[in-house]
């Protein structure tokens, strides 16, 4: 495989295209798909029979309006219709070359033009599960480019120079973890993609793996390449069954094209991936843990140093990125790392994929330069809480992030404004919350799932999670005192300070967040015995008594 | 060890101290006297840095580490206990007090247990959260031995004792966070007929608490010794 050869794929795709008028692109992500787009797109495919018409009909990917779905989009004119139905096809058929379907017309243009599209660049355009399609959209051109163009070096020096940081949440400056992995002396070397998304309101990795799978695969050969390892794994969450089968078809896709195995591009590179299934164990994203799963051992994770980059799976040098930071490397090295540098902030490049959740109208994934306002994506992609609701903060990081209140929501999407204001990046979740939602509850629920997924091994991560939910509880229902709330703030020094991985150390995040900013809503439990959004069941006996 | 060796040196609350680069913190600061609490730690086991007890404070650096198994550095200067290490150890033994069932009065390892000494030790006076009071099982299956999980502090000496020294591996350890259990075998009954268990006793003799002993021995009576292991390893390297 070289760049001509990809060419004449990409022009066989461009040319099977021109035979048709339209192209009808269906969404088969897995929010439209439970809103069962499969029979919509068999009954678009029935009607298009029947009406004679050329017009291609497409499965894709994620759109990313999941409120509006299920989604169709028309090209050339780029229409798109939402909420489909199957009653529908006839009208959509019909609609082609015609009067568009006025009761299906999309018109959120706010919410696509304030996006930067990097990572999502394909998602909701092409079929995930044909890699000429992946290929005719500049697809493999980096892969290429960088086995018969670059040395590693050059490749790590692209990665270093676009400053692209762990979209994991950590924020490890990507190319510095490359250039250790490179540099560690081993025969043996390992690449991982970590793809145990697990934080509540979180699905970007998800999203990605279903609906541009070929992307993360050829950031993951480029990455091997790049570090001298010859074999890879991904691993994947097995409650993320869709995503699972697509990587699989694509792997096998990968290599029938000659892109995965031996002798890549006629060179001496190797490369070939496994998938692993995690079973369900959200303390599986933290890196060590997640090696050891992989190594078939209990998923805890163990102290670093060593880190995998100089001892990871089985011992050996390990590179491990997230989905979204291997799916960021192909357009990098395509389009070059000063371009990527020159989106987003001074320490924050690029762009970043969020799930927007909770109580916001256009509820999906979005792509924003990294810098953009709070207030832009909550506000304006977002569309806002729905009709009636004030807004009372967005949850960002998942359970080791925190609470932004209405009165920070100007400030920029990055590394460190999230973190000085009390909260972090994470790997994406976006959950808005409005008045309707009380923060002790909000601060409970996050302890609860801390506490439940708390691998157990060590102690302040264990016990001091299900003390610091039991403080909450007592809270939430009335018989809570201001000793318990010093107690609790304590408690959080201690579990954050002392816990030996980033689940326990972060922990007390949700409630440091809350307490910060909404203390009175604590107040209102303890001292009024009231719950402002009335979601507590507070419990007056204890009053009484009290 | 070779004879080029490099030694670095290092300071260990105000004291000047030297090292060979493969010790780690806790084991330069016990061999000049200096008392890091430790209690999944123990001389001839793999160290995990789990009880988080050992956590020290390494100048220029705002993140504690764990001395068990924090190498050494030239030029680090090391405090072991500060006000806010303090605070962590009580609180982290608080936890375990309040986590299961430890009521020393009627413990079997009164005043031969790790647990105990540590709380007296660290000046534990009272524990400020509530108590779990969990309805654990006791496994007196086995002829020799009993498992009281009331009493378990899920340190996994036990685990990693069988596993490294015995070559056993008839302890682990299920569950997951506060559901967390050491079970013997597929957490099958320890004293089953089938069980790979070896009647050695290793792990009763490494258990600092009173979660695993000896049957039909109490109190005074049932001293544990640990300091079996070092012994034991030395000999094999002798062989």
């Amino acid at each position: 495989m070289n760049l001509e050869e990809l060419q004449q794929i990409a022009s066989g795709v461009h040319n099977e295209n021109l035979l048709f008028d339209f192209e009808v692109n269906v969404c088969q992500g897995t929010g439209c798909l439970s809103q069962h787009s499969d029979d919509i797109k068999a009954a678009l495919e029935a009607a298009l029979a029947a009406s004679g018409k050329k017009a291609l009909i497409r499965r894709t990917g994620c759109m990313g309006l999941c409120a509006a779905g299920p989604l169709v989009l028309i090209e050339p004119d780029a229409q798109l219709l939402q909420h489909v139905t199957v009653k529908h096809a006839d009208a959509v058929i019909n609609s082609l070359g015609a009067t568009p379907v006025a009761e299906l017309q999309c018109d959120l243009r706010q919410h696509f033009d304030d996006q930067d599209h990097v990572v999502l660049e394909n998602s909701g355009r092409i079929d995930p599960e044909k890699i000429d399609e992946y290929i005719a959209r500049d697809g493999y051109q980096g892969l290429v480019m960088a086995l018969t163009d670059m040395r590693p070096a050059d490749v790590i020096k692209q990665i270093t120079e676009s400053g692209l940081r762990g979209r994991g949440g950590g924020g490890y400056p990507t190319g510095l973890k490359w250039g250790m992995v490179a540099k560690a002396q081993s025969e043996t070397k390992y690449v991982i993609c970590n793809g145990d998304e697990g934080d509540p309101g979180a699905f970007m990795d998800r999203s990605g793996l279903e609906s541009d799978p070929q992307r993360v695969i050829e950031g993951m050969a480029i990455a091997a390449y790049a570090v001298g390892a010859s074999k890879g794994y991904i691993y994947v969450r097995a409650e993320y069954p869709l995503a699972v089968s697509r990587l699989t078809v694509s792997l096998r896709e990968a290599r029938r094209r000659g892109l995965l195995g031996n002798n890549i591009c006629g060179t001496p590179f190797n490369f070939d991936i496994e998938i692993r299934l995690g079973a369900g164990a959200f303390v599986c994203g933290e890196e060590t843990a997640l090696i050891a799963s992989i190594e078939g051992l209990r998923g805890t994770p163990r102290v670093r140093p060593p880190y995998p980059a100089a001892s990871g799976l089985w011992g050996k040098p390990t590179l491990i990125n997230n989905v979204e930071t291997f799916a960021n490397v192909p357009t990098i090295l395509r389009k070059g790392g000063a371009w990527f540098a020159a989106i987003g902030t001074a320490k924050s490049k690029g762009t970043k994929v969020f799930a927007l959740t909770g109580k916001i109208r256009n509820t999906g994934l979005v792509e924003v330069p990294m810098g953009m306002p709070l207030r832009q994506i909550v506000e304006g992609i977002g569309g806002g809480v729905p009709e009636g609701r004030t807004f009372k903060a967005v949850q960002t990081g998942g359970p080791s992030g925190g609470c932004i209140p209405a009165e920070l929501l100007d400030i920029e999407v990055s590394y460190e404004s999230l973190i000085q204001a009390g909260s972090m990046m994470g790997s994406g979740g976006m959950i808005v919350m409005d008045d309707t939602s009380c923060m002790v509850n909000v601060a409970k629920f996050f302890m609860e799932f801390c506490m439940t997924e708390s691998c157990g091994k060590c102690i302040p991560c264990r016990a001091g999670t299900v003390q610091m939910h039991t403080l909450l509880t007592r809270i939430c229902d009335g018989s809570g005192t201001m000793d318990d709330l010093d107690l609790l703030v304590d408690l959080c020094s201690t579990v954050k300070e002392a816990s030996l991985c980033g689940l326990g150390q972060t922990a007390p995040n949700p409630v440091l967040s809350t307490l910060r900013y909404f203390k009175q809503e604590y107040m209102d439990h303890i001292v009024n015995k009231r719950c402002t959004a009335g979601v507590c069941n507070i419990n007056h006996a204890a009053e009484v008594i009290a | 060890m070779s004879a080029a060796t490099e030694i670095k040196t290092l300071i260990i609350d105000g004291k000047d101290v030297s090292a060979r680069p493969d010790q780690t913190i806790l084991d330069v600061a016990r061999e000049n006297g200096i008392n890091i609490p430790t209690l999944c730690h123990l001389d001839g086991l793999s160290d995990v840095g789990a009880c988080r007890l050992c956590l020290i404070e390494i100048k220029g650096q705002n993140r504690l580490l764990p001395a068990c198994v924090a190498r050494v550095e030239e030029g680090m200067e090391v405090t072991t206990t500060s006000e806010r290490i303090a605070r962590h150890r009580r609180t982290i033994l608080e936890l375990l007090f309040a986590e299961r069932n430890h009521i020393c009065a009627v413990c079997v390892a009164n005043g031969n247990c790790e647990l105990q000494a540590l709380a007296q030790q660290l000046g534990l006076t009272h524990v400020r959260f509530p108590y779990r009071n969990p309805a654990l099982a006791v496994d007196a299956s086995h002829e020799r031995f009993t498992c009281d999980h009331n009493r378990c502090i899920l340190c996994t000496r036990c685990v990693r004792v069988c596993a490294e020294i015995e070559g056993a591996h008839v302890w682990d350890v299920e569950g997951r966070g506060a559901d967390c259990k050491v079970i013997t075998d597929l957490a099958q009954p320890w004293g089953d007929k089938n069980s790979s268990c070896t009647k050695c006793g290793k792990c009763v003799q490494v258990c600092p608490t009173g979660a695993l002993y000896e049957k039909g021995k109490v109190g005074v009576e049932h001293p544990k010794r640990p300091d079996f292991l070092p012994y034991l390893n030395l000999m094999r390297e002798a062989q």
